[in-house]
């Protein structure tokens, strides 16, 4: 099969799980031009030269799912899950707001730091609750984790007896809405973050560690490596990474809703990491993958709203896009197409690599 | 044996992965009331013939012919439906579910009223009837079974659905003698009531003892088929592995005539009294340097019970190890890892591999486990490490970035050796390491195990052929029962047949005995044969 070289990077691309997603990202975009052809259009604000449209819009909105879906991407490829994130955010904003409400000082960026660095803290050792659970006490992950979602929420309402709190602080208003360079600082803050985060993973052997857990636990530990150590740093960066979007999430509209808050974003991550091509059975993982995952669920909710779709139908309209996501990634669903397309002589069409077990060709 | 139409033919079988040719032009004909061996080396293509014939791989080229009809299997329920039933390596049944209803899934006697479970379960104790386990209650859960039972009732599950060729593929690798004789037992009457069996062993004497035919592959191609009977163990070897067997024969004659003074040197290691409740009584044991130490027992002995306390695989309840002179606490494989012990397990596929890794990943894992996360080995270190053990253990493909799974299984064992190694150990248990490995791979392992010895590192072998334990230690720990019976200083003299008589000799039970006679198989195989069948009989009596 001799094929031009120019486009191989296509075919590698294709291959790639998350491939699907980025095709939805598109159709998705391609909609909304439909219904107003100037959805994808830029323009720059005359008064502070920052960049103002709907995609600016969507990238401001991904940046605490993709926060939590890269943590969640960890988590899940160890074999385990984090039900708490929602919660988690919920709680880093709730202590952020109260904190500079208690501080008062508008403009100090001392409290804004101090609300910051209390609140990570605060997250961690939620996540390190997690992690004790999981790694040492031997708690299912499901339950460790749906136990500290309900805890969550209550510690929230603890925090701030039950009200929505709002509070005055420039320097942490500015995370949530300020922009650098024409673009909007939460979302550079993001991409940075899943950076740092993607580099410590793959450069170090965390990775292969997490993933060799996830595969199988038994011979890992036979092989020398400490689960419980893994666990618990991957469960805690889990919930710090929540954190940072519970921050980012409140700092938006400067006010936590302890019970909208982060409010079912568990389910957005866990989906996220799924579209992105992590298998739910732990193992391999993809953090471009829980990326792409991430900006298409922001795309998602703003295309949702953004076509009038009723809010009472917004979860159908979502399953339904994820259903087929799912279902256009399913290695046998593939390989159906494949075989159709493939005329009977077998005249090759750039089409993904097929694995062996699933759609073999007969040519006689 | 009538040169009647074989019940299935494949002519000229071609499968193709991506970049290796897995068979390329195999034929293989299976006759009614035949056991029909398939023999070849770890990745001569058994399992993707096998694969073939059950729909699991659709082949390339060639065609399936199935009683005078060609057929085409695009899944393993067309296979079923041809009537072709298979028995894995791993029995795939339910174990939480009851024995009558794992013989009868999928196939339960139905009435008025949706399954008629009464009904259901006279028929699943027929169909266990027929191979002569009638004793056994269909209403119990099938993890009250011994594996070996377990593989009946999953033989018993494929002759539920009338099927006319049975595949077992390496139903014999954990089972102990008496419990190959049973099944061989079973194999016999499905075989005289005209079931066609293809056979896949890596024990020559089971070979001998059960099929009629066999076909040989090498290398992904057609070697040839031949009646067991005319063709002898030597021809059948150098067949399947296409060279002499000089490099096995000539093995270890030179250790066991060294004299060595034990009593003058300090052990490496030195275990007094270590034990764990349930799995090992308190035992002795001093290894020295440079030595390979072989532990000799049954199956559940305590041979694997007491390597694991070695390495911290499990932790001891009682007594004290010292490592070079010095107290060490040793309470999990990190720590014995640490101290330069290494452990390979005889659980290759729940301990061992890690699936879905590359054979790089899995061959630097307990190095990389050992050096933290935050130490990543560099990329060129890694190559280098790999590089050299695919070379040096012939691991083959010779492909770092092949996913271990896709391996065969004694190539997976070489990896996990390399992994072994890799982490510089001065003490290396390795059990059963040949176990389920063909010939060729069982030398070059038994090859690496006496250059490591040469090389000073300390080695414990196990393993459940006696012949190969007393060809390679020096000295020999015997243990029964959870506890260490004896010890046998190896000398040209001793033989396999000393060490079945240390066990022996230790209480006198027939079930024991006669698994170990098996073990070294070939001498007495009528003799043991008997025996076996005795040692059945008394372990039904149990059950």
């Amino acid at each position: 099969m001799s094929t031009d070289a120019r486009w191989s990077w296509l075919r590698e691309l294709i291959r790639k799980p998350f491939f699907w997603g980025l095709i939805a990202i598109v159709a998705l975009l391609a909609l909304n031009v439909l219904k107003d052809p100037n959805y994808l259009a830029l323009s720059i604000n005359p008064v502070n030269g920052n960049l103002v449209g709907n995609v600016v819009d969507i990238l401001r909105a991904s940046a605490p799912i993709l926060m939590i879906a890269v943590g969640m991407s960890l988590v899940i490829a160890t074999g385990g899950i984090d039900l708490s994130v929602g919660s988690v955010m919920a709680v880093s904003g709730a202590v952020a707001m109260v904190f500079m409400k208690e501080a008062g000082e508008s403009g100090s960026l001392g409290a804004a730091l101090g609300a910051i660095g209390l609140a990570l803290l605060v997250s961690a050792v939620l996540g390190a609750v997690n992690g004790v659970l999981v790694a040492y006490v031997g708690l299912q992950p499901f339950i460790s984790t749906l136990i500290m979602m309900l805890a969550g929420r209550g510690i929230a309402k603890v925090i701030t007896e039950g009200q929505n709190t709002s509070a005055t602080n420039d320097p942490f208003r500015w995370i949530a809405n300020g922009f650098v360079i024409g673009l909007p600082v939460v979302f550079l803050l993001a991409i940075l973050i899943v950076l740092v985060v993607g580099f410590v993973v793959r450069r170090s052997a965390l990775g292969l560690m997490i993933e060799a857990i996830g595969i199988n636990p038994k011979a890992s530990r036979m092989a020398g490596i400490k689960p419980n150590g893994l666990l618990l740093t991957v469960y805690i960066l889990s919930a710090v990474l929540a954190g940072i979007a519970g921050i980012m999430s409140v700092g938006t509209v400067m006010t936590v809703d302890v019970s909208r808050t982060g409010y079912q974003m568990e389910l957005d991550a866990i989906l996220a990491v799924v579209i992105g091509g992590t298998s739910l059975a732990g193992g391999k993982f993809s953090i471009g993958g829980a990326v792409v995952g991430g900006l298409l669920i922001a795309t998602l909710d703003k295309t949702i709203v953004f076509l009038g779709i009723s809010s009472s139908a917004t979860p159908a309209f979502k399953a339904i896009v994820i259903v087929v996501l799912c279902l256009l990634q399913s290695e046998r669903v593939r390989s159906w197409f494949v075989q159709r397309r493939r005329p009977p002589q077998g005249r090759m069409t750039p089409s993904p690599a097929p694995v062996k077990q699933e759609n073999q060709e007969v040519t006689a | 044996m009538t040169e009647a139409l074989p019940l299935i033919e494949m002519r000229d079988i071609s499968i193709e992965f991506p970049g290796v040719k897995a068979l390329d032009g195999v034929d293989f004909r299976l006759f009614q009331g035949e056991v029909h061996a398939l023999m070849g080396e770890n990745g001569a293509g058994k399992s993707t013939l096998i694969k073939a014939l059950t729909g699991v791989y659709k082949i390339d080229g060639g065609s399936i012919v199935v009683a005078g009809q060609e057929r085409q299997f695009h899944g393993t329920s067309d296979a079923q439906s041809a009537g072709i039933s298979t028995v894995y390596q791993e029995v795939n049944l339910v174990t939480n579910l009851s024995i009558g209803e794992n013989v009868m899934l999928g196939h339960e006697v139905r009435g008025a009223f949706g399954v008629n479970w009464r009904a259901t379960h006279k028929a699943a104790t027929e169909a266990l009837a027929t191979l002569g386990l009638e004793h056994l209650d269909t209403h119990k859960p099938l993890s009250t079974l011994s594996i070996a039972l377990q593989q009946l009732v999953a033989i018993s599950r494929a002759m539920a659905v009338k099927a006319k060729v049975l595949i077992l593929d390496e139903p014999t690798s954990s089972l102990d003698a008496a419990e190959v004789e049973g099944l061989f037992r079973v194999m016999r009457v499905l075989r005289d009531q005209g079931v066609a069996i293809l056979f896949v062993s890596h024990f020559l004497d089971q070979i001998y003892a059960i099929s009629d035919r066999l076909t040989i592959l090498r290398n992904g191609r057609y070697e040839g088929e031949y009646l067991t009977r005319e063709l002898d163990r030597h021809e059948l070897i150098s067949k399947m592995i296409g060279k002499d067997l000089s490099t096995l024969s000539s093995l270890g004659g030179n250790r066991r005539a060294e004299e060595r003074d034990y009593a003058a040197e300090e052990p490496l290691l030195s275990a007094k009294g270590i034990g764990r409740r349930g799995s090992i009584e308190p035992t002795d044991l001093d290894i020295h340097r440079g030595e390979v130490i072989g532990f000799a027992g049954l199956l559940g002995s305590g041979r694997t019970e007491l390597a694991r306390l070695l390495y911290g695989a499990d932790r001891t309840d009682e007594g004290e190890i010292t490592l070079h002179g010095a107290r060490v606490d040793i309470k999990s494989p990190a720590d014995g890892l640490g101290k330069r012990i290494a452990f390979s397990t005889e659980n290759r596929r729940d301990e061992g591999i890690i699936g879905d890794l590359t054979v790089r990943e899995n061959m630097i894992l307990a190095v990389q486990a050992e050096r933290g996360w935050a130490r990543p080995i560099p990329r060129k270190e890694q190559d280098e490490l790999v590089e050299k053990y695919i070379t040096a253990l012939n691991v083959r493909p010779a492909d770092p970035n092949r996913l271990i799974k896709n391996l065969s299984g004694g190539n997976q064992q070489k990896v996990l050796l390399g992994r072994w190694l890799a982490t510089t150990p001065e003490l290396l248990i390795l059990d059963e390491p040949t176990r389920g490995i063909d010939v060729g791979a069982k030398a070059e392992i038994q090859e690496a195990v006496a250059a490591l010895a040469e090389d000073g590192v300390s080695v414990v072998f196990i393993s459940s052929e006696l012949e190969e334990v007393v060809r390679l230690s020096e000295r020999i720990i015997v243990l029964k029962d959870h506890q260490k019976i004896g010890e046998i200083v190896n000398g040209p003299t001793v033989t396999a047949q000393q060490v079945v008589d240390v066990i022996a000799a230790h209480g006198v039970e027939a079930a024991a005995h006669s698994g170990i006679i098996d073990a070294e198989a070939g001498l007495h195989p009528s003799d043991s044969r008997q025996a076996s069948v005795h040692a059945l009989a008394a372990a039904k009596e149990e059950s």
